[in-house]
């Protein structure tokens, strides 16, 4: 295997990453702005609540390359415009969240939003200083899967010519370097671990009080 | 007749779970492992049908050591009672009762008919036999399986904490239904509570264990309220003991005093208190001497609530004693197996037929 | 819009080996052959770790490994490196196809309430009657989880196979881009969303009728997310 190829192409790859991890991560921050409004909804009605997690749930089931290809047609843009992959993430993202936090939302103790309740919470401030908080353990559970997903997913976009990192996989096979693609999978991996880490991290740094429960406990 | 033989229990972590019992479960009757958490009550139970299997010692059903056969074809011969019931989620209650029997290779078409002769046996209703575990309530759950356990006639039955997840008004139902089946099936059931009241109830004999496995009595319910072995026993049979021990003895021969009684609508009579009775001279409550008007009709509304009733056919001296404390006239009453007045009691003799007893013994 | 309306009433484009039948064909045969090659495989392997206890870490880090892999970079490695064929790209799909329903039958298996499984022993049920009579029916909610979940995986990757030349649906897409011809690659996408939606709901109704009414969707199974690395 030709591993020059890595020394040579140095600023190529660390140009194509920073546009991976923006492809990857800017869905996974969309999606979250756009899910917990939705999830919010769904745990008022339980119409909504199927309506929603039905449509999101469908559009899951959309390939990804289909999904990138078809978005141009509602969307009516450029079928190599970025946003294309931009939009279909944060579709995928969305449909992962609204489920799971609207279920996160439904655990969280009835006593304990009576309790916010009794003592004068209204009910939007219940929601952000209560309900909202105590589904943040789940709510990062499905940001971590998504943005793991989302950059395994981005690589699909490079078949139409927007697509980061997986730049590398059509480009090592059309010119047949295994070394290329190899890179692109392991720089992948990489950016997936590390990313699914850091939010790890994030989660426990927000959520003090459930280490709270398992140091108390052990 | 169930034997433990210098029984040991020893897991690989090296806790001694059960040390050395020995211990004989006579046949037909309610013996009860109880005992604090870690006691190695639920253990020895488990031990009777292999779900544990013991590191030293023998437990001999009829004379068979278990450990000589197949496992599974052993517990197809013990009926297995287990706390929150451990129904299978997938099965109707008519296939959950039917189990023991297909796996016994009976036909489906008479295993669900005997299935659903025990449901009618423990009280459920037939509608429900196409009902799954998750639609009923925890008492249901519960009977179901008792009803699972008893499906092949197993001539034993293990109970391990059955009753311990229901609430206290349903477990407390649950427990008269096990004495009025076992009055009628006489199995050899042994059953483990870490409930020392539950165990006095069912009891014909009960096991007290001590953390680690070791056991501190084995005795009838009265002996044991009557005279704990030891510190420990006394302490954990409770506050009250003596008072609950009553409950073992016999009110028979128990001297019953006259009462005067009148009856709802009949002018009241002249006394302190008197007791109204019905037309079946059933009693409905007391009537007060400062309430009454002479000779004027006795009405509802003029009576004071009685205490508890003695029942003179099958009362302990504790009901006799509870019935005088709790009634306010200060005499107790008491009737017959028809719920009829049949006389008085006090409290002085109850306690003067206790220190009879006493001498006696 | 108007050249996808045309695409799909071109009667050029529903025969021929380049017909909507045939590559519908071929699509559902790479899933089905996929998919059963990798049930066969992950499902009694998840059966027997499920009741065992044993190598539950292999479940956990082949689908963590699944999770973050990019698939397409596998296929064209596979493509690169065995050269142009059917073969490795189908492997590709059945490898891709396991962990998800290795976990689901797992899970499913580790989530029978141990209660349940005691009192079947107890009853005198043998470690097979456990197993298969009580267990799985159980699991069964959860193994199907992962079947849909490897199916969803399975139709989207051989989707991007038509990049290393395999045939079915997704050839519209790559044979559309290659002629800049947008109006086929839209309609080959339209086709590919139907097919995944029909084969998802088709699994959902199937989920339906086999799985005891007993057995209630767990809160568990709905907040799992599904794996989506295609």
């Amino acid at each position: 295997m030709n591993w020059s190829w890595i020394p040579r192409n140095l600023d190529r790859v660390a140009e194509l990453t920073v546009q991976h991890l923006w492809l990857a991560l800017l869905p996974v921050l969309l999606g979250l702005i756009v899910a917990l409004p939705l999830a919010w909804l769904a745990t008022r009605a339980r119409v909504i609540r199927t309506v929603l997690i039905t449509v999101t749930g469908l559009l899951y089931t959309v390939p990804s390359l289909a999904l990138i290809v078809m978005l141009p047609l509602v969307l009516g843009i450029g079928i190599l415009n970025p946003l294309n992959v931009v939009v279909a993430l944060t579709i995928y993202t969305v449909a992962l969240l609204v489920r799971s936090i609207a279920d996160a939302l439904d655990a969280v103790p009835q006593a304990v939003v009576a309790a916010a309740t009794a003592m004068g919470y209204t009910p939007l401030r219940r929601f952000v200083a209560v309900e909202l908080p105590l589904a943040v353990p789940v709510t990062v559970a499905g940001l971590r899967v998504a943005a793991v997903s989302n950059m395994s997913l981005v690589t699909v976009g490079a078949i139409v010519g927007l697509g980061g990192l997986g730049a590398l996989f059509t480009d090592g096979f059309q010119r047949d370097i295994p070394a290329e693609i190899l890179t692109g999978i392991v720089l992948v991996l990489v950016l997936a671990l590390l990313v699914d880490v850091a939010l790890l991290a994030i989660g426990r740094a927000v959520t003090p009080w459930t280490r709270a429960g398992a140091g108390a406990r052990a | 007749m169930i034997e433990f033989r210098g029984v040991t229990k020893r897991f690989p972590d090296g806790t001694v779970a059960v040390d050395e019992l020995d211990l004989t479960v006579t046949d037909g009757g309610i013996t009860v492992f109880v005992g604090p958490s870690g006691c190695g009550k639920t253990t020895s139970l488990r031990m009777i049908n292999r779900m544990i299997e013991p590191s030293g010692g023998t437990i001999e059903i009829d004379g068979t050591d278990v450990m000589s056969g197949d496992a599974a074809h052993l517990r197809r011969g013990i009926g297995y009672v287990i706390q929150q019931a451990g129904l299978f989620p997938h099965r109707t209650i008519l296939d959950n009762i039917a189990t023991v029997p297909m796996l016994l290779g009976w036909s489906r078409a008479k295993a669900r008919s005997r299935a659903g002769e025990l449901m009618e046996i423990v009280g459920l209703a037939p509608e429900m036999a196409k009902r799954y575990p998750s639609q009923l309530s925890g008492g249901q759950q519960q009977r179901v399986g008792v009803a699972r356990a008893l499906a092949a006639d197993p001539p034993i039955l293990l109970m391990d904490e059955p009753f311990s997840a229901v609430d206290p008004v349903v477990r407390e139902s649950l427990q008269d239904e096990l004495l009025r089946l076992q009055a009628e099936l006489s199995k050899t059931i042994v059953f483990v509570t870490h409930d020392i009241d539950e165990a006095v109830k069912l009891g014909d004999k009960v096991a007290v264990f001590r953390t680690g496995g070791v056991l501190a009595q084995y005795d009838e319910p009265g002996h044991l309220l009557a005279r704990p072995a030891d510190d420990f026993v006394d302490g954990f049979v409770g506050r009250d003991r003596g008072y609950r021990g009553l409950g073992f003895l016999s009110a028979d021969g128990l001297p019953l005093g006259a009462l005067e009684t009148v009856r709802l609508g009949s002018p009241a009579p002249s006394g302190d208190w008197t007791l109204v009775v019905d037309d079946a001279d059933r009693p409905q409550g007391w009537l007060a001497g400062r309430d009454r008007t002479d000779g004027a009709p006795v009405t509802a509304e003029h009576l004071v609530p009685g205490g508890s009733l003695y029942d003179v056919t099958s009362g302990s001296l504790r009901s006799a004693l509870d019935a005088a404390l709790s009634s306010p006239s200060g005499r107790g009453v008491a009737v017959d197996a028809d719920g009829r007045v049949v006389g008085s009691i006090g409290a002085d003799d109850v306690l003067a037929a206790l220190a009879t007893a006493r001498a006696a013994a | 819009m108007t050249g996808v309306i045309d695409w799909f009433a071109d009667p050029a484009n529903w025969s021929g080996p380049d017909g909507v039948p045939v590559r519908l064909l071929e699509h559902l045969q790479y899933t089905l052959l996929a998919l059963v090659i990798a049930a066969v495989i992950a499902i009694p392997l998840g059966l027997w770790i499920g009741h065992t206890g044993r190598g539950g870490f292999l479940v956990v880090g082949s689908a963590n490994a699944l999770r973050a892999l990019p698939t397409f970079g596998l296929l064209v490695l596979l493509a690169n490196v065995f050269g142009i064929a059917l073969t490795p790209p189908i492997a590709a799909l059945v490898i891709l196809a396991i962990p998800p329903m290795l976990a689901g039958t797992y899970a499913g298996v580790q989530a029978v309430d141990r209660a349940i499984v005691d009192a079947a022993r107890g009853m005198g049920m043998g470690e097979r009657e456990v197993l298969l009579r009580v267990e799985l029916p159980n699991a069964l909610p959860l193994i199907l989880g992962g079947v849909r979940s490897a199916t969803l995986q399975i139709i989207a990757t051989a989707t991007i196979a038509a990049y290393v030349a395999l045939g079915g649906l997704g050839r519209y897409i790559i044979d559309g881009l290659a002629l800049r011809n947008f109006a086929e690659m839209a309609a080959g996408s339209i086709l590919l969303a139907l097919l995944a939606i029909g084969i998802d709901l088709l699994l959902a109704a199937l989920q339906r009728t086999v799985v005891s009414p007993g057995l209630r969707t767990p809160a568990a199974i709905r907040t799992r997310p599904r794996l989506r690395a295609v």
